[in-house]
């Protein structure tokens, strides 16, 4: 049970007087000023961000079964026999690799969000993966990371006061070497790395002579920091990881699944870390990505196993160490790949990919639609994009360490959707059910100038865009509180030349993408 | 003030971030430094230019002027640069027809190919022991700084390439052209055996270009992604074309070269973007069309005015501190981006005049860098004078050095495998730059690692490397005097002046063992010297020295370079 719950539901009225000068705990609610001054958002979920490097091919992960005919004609040399995809739907389903994540969602507990992206997508790594980690835009810079800055805003001031009573440990934990942009709060990461709980050296303590207002005693500051912190941090990972003796079989030799296997047993440890970050990489590729012979096998085939199976043996830890409740997991990687296929057996760097989601707390379904895949697919085509990245953070923010709506902009810089991609019990805010409806139509399709835009919004803040192939931002309809209703707008497609444009509508929790064909 | 911000502003909620006070930068440029040339300033120079500062090499530069010896450093001859390649260091295969076998043990198996994958990779690891080898008997001059710095821009991974001997002659490249024109040297690496592996270059073919090494050409290795790091220049467009100028090379796996077909080669022109003043590449057919249409590319992008910042900027993060502030931009970068390009390019031009300047040895610019691994392992070794086997002793010396590499790798510096073609974070991840090094994973290992050389040393193969804390105090001036001991021991291993009342801490706690009369220390240490097999008098000094340094070099002081 939650401290909040706790004190709202069991704290006889009559101890409080001497704390709130007689007001009854009854008058107030969640949202009362009386539990806001309780200070940090009270939870014991736990997040666990699973970063697969190099840019995972998202349509040979999560295969478009209604659509095969134009996915095997784009990459023939790769693509997977249709009789071997692991069926999620009758519309979507799995790497034949992935039978670990496809239990899992038979079981409930995965999650799919298709085509997560953002608008003008870069195809850079090091650039793409700073826009995730740091959830910026596409075109702006920030040089702290999601994480950090919701670890911040959390518990404000660290490290100056930390460890406390009331955070013990450390706010978030990267298992392996350096600590990453996600972690990196305003002034300073927000995150401890750790690559073995057990084998922490104990500081020396002693004298300390003045830094001097000079570069070099900026990072004399520094590193007495990390001293600090890294002898206050070490008893409490190390009692904790000591707490847990047995834990169910991980597969080897697997590097994520030794990741994740440190992170269950720091979660049943009792450490209140609120963030877990891990990083599997291999996924750049462009070359060689199946076996010339099948395409069920090969590299990419065998990473997608070690993760699918890595994140399987973590939920069967979880549930055996009796902590399944407390704990979710996302993935991402900095960009999908392309469409079409390259001859040297592989794909070049593309743009939006799926997302997944998994935990006993995620909503398990396929959300959103299968990528539209052109029947005569061009080396350029990308895959647009229908759910913006940061949405989904700020959904896990919301929806799973129930950070306030209002407080929410202050760590995302901006307003995103809501997605229905958390069990709403868990932080007890409902998710409106949109499902079964058609928000976007395209009247005249292809066209030769011009075109009807259909769309229908529940009212609220409504999203219209329209994206090329390369998912560049060609035009915002319109980004405005609308009435309920339905509206057309007329689509001029100007000078842009013939191809494939989307339409992308954007309602609260609903999106849908529409292609349209402009033709000579 | 929101809602949420009145009721919780007496929680101290929000107040702003821990900073820590902005230091004071400097607005000194590349004027010529006329300051004070004393053991100070040739510590601070030695610091930054090789590993560590050895107190034989600090004498050896003492003797100079500050121009002399910044000239000294930066003259590497040509047979020092080319020195000689690795060798085996390994058994052989068991397959008895593998043409490595043919290969003695201590001679170089850079000229052998080999059918056997676990050859190959006993020889990735020849190269990085070597490699420490290198680094470990440095000559005096800039050559192993500058090429660790070569491999951290033009980053290669030894799993990816693939092939040993290729993995060497990537190396061999950084080294003969660390202090080269930049240009001639961006053209050898392109056609790098390695590199054409790495960054995918054999694959890329007209029909299927591979646009890998195009994008790293412009984002990492020249024009860069502008001062900011995040909007490059260039356009996507300009990736692509890129990409069809470089197509055609391969590798020939029997004679270890790169080669050109002119069959693989895109000869249609290729349209570049207004960065590029719209240039147009014209496709070319033939032997030689490749050779020349990536002439044309170098041309066509050194005539940019990036390339000079960018390159200038990352030898700044590098030798000097990773903070590029608008005056540093401006009175620094862009005059040393000036001597780069009125040089044509030459590279020992530009950091002449870095390390001459006034803003090199200004005061605010000492002490500020942290120890990369590399630079924490190799000084520790060089500055104590650590001993390791005789030269002819290649097994016993390849087993010294891979335990070097091992404990590099666990501080996450892991040379020939940096971590992607960006090479190393704490070199271009914002904001924490170098601070990236020490982290609460790497800080305790790296005071294990000071420990351990000070208490068992490390032993492998049976061969110890361990710090002989009575050599260091025989090098310093006057040993017997526990002040001046301490005072030496923090000049030649710090950058920054512990105060006095710390030093007479030390002095009273460790030498004196809790007494406060000098005598003590003075009379051990004379006796010591007397009688150096009394192993009484010798365990006396020993332990005390050997606390000393333990405690100096657990000092965050001793973090910084």
């Amino acid at each position: 049970m939650k401290r909040r719950d706790f004190l709202r539901t069991t704290v006889p009225a009559a101890i409080l007087p001497t704390v709130i000068n007689g007001f009854s705990v009854k008058a107030f609610g969640a949202e009362s000023p009386l539990v806001q001054l309780l200070g940090t958002t009270d939870t014991d979920h736990v997040l666990v961000i699973v970063q697969l490097n190099g840019g995972n091919d998202g349509l040979n992960t999560v295969i478009p079964i209604d659509g095969y005919a134009n996915y095997f004609n784009a990459r023939s040399n790769i693509a997977l026999p249709e009789n071997k995809i692991l069926k999620l739907t009758d519309k979507t389903g799995l790497n034949p690799a992935m039978t670990g994540m496809k239990a899992l969602y038979d079981e409930g507990k995965l999650g799919v969000v298709q085509a997560v992206g953002y608008p003008a997508p870069n195809f850079s790594h090091f650039r793409a993966t700073d826009i995730w980690m740091s959830a910026s835009a596409s075109d702006e810079v920030l040089v702290n990371g999601w994480a950090g800055r919701y670890l911040n805003y959390e518990f404000p001031n660290f490290p100056v006061g930390y460890p406390n009573s009331d955070m013990p440990d450390p706010l978030g934990i990267q298992i392996g070497s350096t600590t990453s942009l996600t972690f990196q709060g305003p002034s300073v990461s927000t995150g401890m790395s750790i690559s073995n709980p057990t084998s922490f050296y104990n500081l020396l303590n002693g004298i300390e002579d003045p830094a001097p207002n000079t570069p070099a005693g900026k990072e004399l500051k520094y590193v007495r920091l990390v001293a600090k912190q890294t002898s206050q941090y070490t008893s409490v990972v190390k009692a904790a990881a000591e707490r847990v003796t047995q834990q169910s079989p991980y597969p080897t030799p697997n590097s994520l699944a030794d990741q994740l296997k440190i992170v269950a047993r720091l979660v049943k440890g009792g450490l209140k870390t609120r963030v877990y970050m891990v990083q599997y990489g291999g996924f750049d590729t462009h070359s060689l990505q199946t076996t010339t012979t099948d395409t069920t096998v090969g590299n990419h085939a065998n990473l997608l196993k070690n993760v699918s199976d890595a994140i399987k043996a973590f939920q069967d830890d979880l549930k055996f160490l009796g902590v399944e409740e407390r704990v979710v997991g996302m993935t991402f990687s900095e960009f999908g790949r392309r469409i079409k296929s390259n001859s040297s057996v592989g794909t070049d760097h593309g743009a939006a990919a799926p997302v997944f989601l998994f935990g006993k707390n995620v909503v398990p379904a396929v959300l959103g639609n299968n990528p539209t895949i052109p029947a005569n697919a061009t080396v350029n085509d990308n895959i647009p994009m229908q759910y913006d990245f940061r949405s989904v953070y700020a959904s896990l923010l919301e929806n799973w360490l129930c950070v306030k709506n209002a407080d929410l902009q202050q760590i995302m810089l901006k307003n995103f959707q809501s997605l229905n991609i958390i069990n709403s019990a868990a932080c007890k805010i409902v998710n409106p059910n949109t499902s079964g409806n058609s928000y976007l139509e395209i009247w005249g399709s292809p066209f030769t100038q011009s075109t009807t835009i259909k769309y229908k919004t529940d009212g609220g803040h409504t999203l219209l865009q329209i994206f090329d192939t390369m998912g560049r931002l060609i035009k915002t309809v319109l980004d405005t509180e609308l009435s309920a209703g339905s509206y057309t707008y007329n689509f001029d497609s100007g000078a842009l030349p013939a191809g494939v444009y989307y339409a992308r509508l954007q309602n609260g929790a609903t999106q849908q993408v529409k292609a349209m064909v402009k033709v000579r | 003030m929101d809602r949420r911000d009145f009721l919780t502003a007496g929680k101290a909620k929000k107040a702003a971030p821990v900073q820590f006070a902005s230091p004071t930068r400097t607005l000194s440029g590349t004027s010529p430094y006329a300051g004070p040339w004393t053991t100070n300033e040739v510590i601070h120079l030695l610091k930054r230019t090789m590993f560590g500062a050895k107190k034989a090499d600090v004498d050896f530069f003492s003797g100079m002027t500050m121009s002399q010896a910044v000239d000294y450093l930066l003259n590497v001859s040509a047979a020092q640069s080319q020195p000689l390649p690795p060798v085996k260091d390994y058994t052989n295969s068991t397959d008895p027809l593998d043409p490595d076998n043919a290969v003695l043990a201590g001679q170089t198996w850079v000229n052998t190919n080999t059918n056997d994958g676990g050859i190959n990779n006993r020889r990735v690891a020849s190269l990085k022991n070597w490699w420490m080898g290198r680094m470990i008997n440095q000559e005096k001059n800039i050559l192993e700084k500058l090429t660790l710095f070569w491999h951290n821009h033009f980053s290669t991974e030894t799993d990816v390439i693939g092939r040993g001997i290729w993995c060497y002659q990537n190396n061999a490249v950084l080294r003969k052209n660390a202090l080269g024109n930049f240009k001639i040297f961006v053209k050898e690496i392109t056609l790098d055996t390695g590199m054409l592996r790495y960054l995918n270059g054999y694959l890329n073919t007209a029909g299927t270009p591979d646009e890998n090494y195009g994008r790293e050409l412009q984002e990492l290795f020249t024009v860069g992604k502008g001062i900011n790091n995040a909007t490059p220049p260039y356009s996507e467009a300009d990736v692509k074309a890129a990409a069809k100028v470089l197509t055609g090379w391969q590798v020939n796996g029997t004679t270890n070269t790169s080669t050109f077909s002119a069959s693989r080669h895109d000869s249609t022109n290729k349209q570049f973007s207004a960065f590029y003043g719209s240039t147009i590449i014209t496709g070319r057919t033939g032997a030689t069309g490749g050779d020349l249409e990536l002439n044309d590319l170098l041309t066509m992008i050194f005539t940019t005015s990036d390339v000079a910042m960018n390159i200038c900027r990352r030898l700044y993060r590098w030798f000097v501190y990773y903070d590029i502030d608008a005056a540093t931009e401006a009175n620094v970068i862009a005059p040393l981006a000036q001597v780069f390009r009125t040089n044509n390019y030459d590279i020992k031009p530009v950091l002449a005049t870095l390390f001459k300047s006034e803003h090199f040895f200004d005061v605010l610019n000492q002490g500020c860098i942290i120890k990369s691994p590399i630079d924490k392992i190799v000084g520790l070794c060089r500055e104590f004078d650590v001993q390791f086997p005789v030269a002819t002793d290649y097994l016993g010396n390849a087993n010294c050095w891979q335990t070097l590499n091992s404990l590099a790798i666990s501080f996450q510096q892991n040379i020939c495998d940096p971590p992607s073609v960006a090479g190393w974070q704490p070199y271009y991840q914002e904001p924490q730059f170098h601070e990236i090094w020490i982290n609460s994973d790497t800080y305790p290992k790296r005071n294990q690692f000071t420990d351990q050389m000070l208490l068992t040393g490390y032993t492998r193969g049976g061969k110890n490397i361990k710090i002989d804390p009575v050599l260091f105090a025989k090098m310093m001036p006057n040993p017997g005097d526990p002040n001046e001991l301490i005072s030496d021991a923090v000049k030649y291993l710090f950058r920054l002046p512990l105060q006095q009342t710390s030093k007479d801490q030390l002095k009273k706690d460790i030498l004196l063992s809790g007494q406060t009369q000098d005598y003590y220390w003075t009379n051990a240490w004379t006796a010591y010297i007397a009688n150096p097999n009394d192993t009484t008098n010798a365990n006396i000094v020993k332990t005390r020295l050997k606390d000393l340094f333990q405690y100096l070099m657990k000092l965050a002081e001793y973090q910084l370079a």
